[in-house]
């Protein structure tokens, strides 16, 4: 954990294929917001977004690092995975679309709803992608608005 | 329709016929609505915080995923039980967990028509 002027900020590493461990990160995720005092609406809407994008990069991704910065203001989640990326963002968007394979459904996901629910949750959503090398995620959920979503 | 109800977790576990994994200081927790799905991705995309989670998925992900939407408690069906992560997790977080031998559909249709809503769309219109 870092401290500084722009508030706090954890640094998450993120294996890909770790099936065993998925989601213990997001679920730190929510501790730690939760110990904060973060009104519990927004802890479950950044819980989420944070699992699902968790999700993918150990679905599709070799390894990721995830950081979470937390301002007065607002929560930012910055992914950054090294893995195949996305050739086709747009599709990728739609629900229902995803290249899941069993082993992923197996474990109850891969149904194509990961990326749009994490745009559902964000406040603000961005997401870039380089075939052969990986995708970056950003997502901003603001604190002043509690009940916006 | 049923009329709406409420139930406790004691009353869900008799009409469930429900074995109590984790959970059994917690029978007196009330439950205002349920959801049932095999599918995690949809639980993190429809789910509710209070969520009553019926489920078939027996691995570590059925328990994170409760957590993560902060839901209530999960009934595990057609007999399921998680495995030992899943039942650590649940309880390190308080997540009372229960198995019933009956499938979904019937799990599902038990706790309807006994009153317990769905989570939301048309089950909960008037």
């Amino acid at each position: 954990m870092m401290s500084d002027e722009n508030g706090l900020s954890h640094r998450f590493e993120i294996n890909g294929h770790d099936f065993s461990n998925a989601g213990r990160i997001s679920t730190n995720i929510k501790a730690i917001l939760q110990e904060i005092g973060i009104h519990s609406s927004i802890v479950v809407r950044t819980a989420i977004a944070s699992y699902e994008a968790e999700m993918n990069v150990v679905m599709y991704a070799h390894r990721a690092v995830l950081t979470l910065n937390i301002t007065p203001e607002k929560l930012h989640l910055k992914l950054e995975d090294e893995g195949p990326g996305i050739e086709n963002i747009d599709l990728a968007m739609k629900e229902g679309f995803s290249t899941a394979t069993d082993e992923m459904r197996e474990m109850g996901f891969g149904a194509g709803m990961g990326l749009p629910n994490i745009k559902k949750n964000a406040d603000k959503f961005e997401i870039s992608s380089i075939p052969g090398k990986g995708t970056s995620i950003d997502i901003t959920i603001c604190l002043d608005k509690t009940e916006k979503k | 329709m049923p009329k709406k109800t409420k139930m406790t977790l004691k009353e869900i576990k008799e009409l469930l016929q429900a074995e109590v994994i984790i959970g059994v200081d917690s029978l007196d927790l009330e439950i205002e609505f349920a959801g049932g799905s095999d599918l995690m991705s949809d639980v993190l995309a429809f789910g509710k915080p209070g969520i009553l989670l019926l489920t078939g998925l027996s691995n570590a992900q059925s328990v994170r995923t409760a957590n993560i939407i902060d839901a209530k408690a999960i009934v595990y069906v057609r007999g399921k039980k998680p495995d030992n992560t899943g039942i650590e997790e649940a309880r390190e977080k308080g997540i009372p967990l229960l198995s019933t031998k009956y499938m979904m559909y019937t799990t599902c249709g038990l706790l309807f028509s006994h009153g317990l809503p769905g989570v939301g769309g048309l089950s909960s219109k008037k």
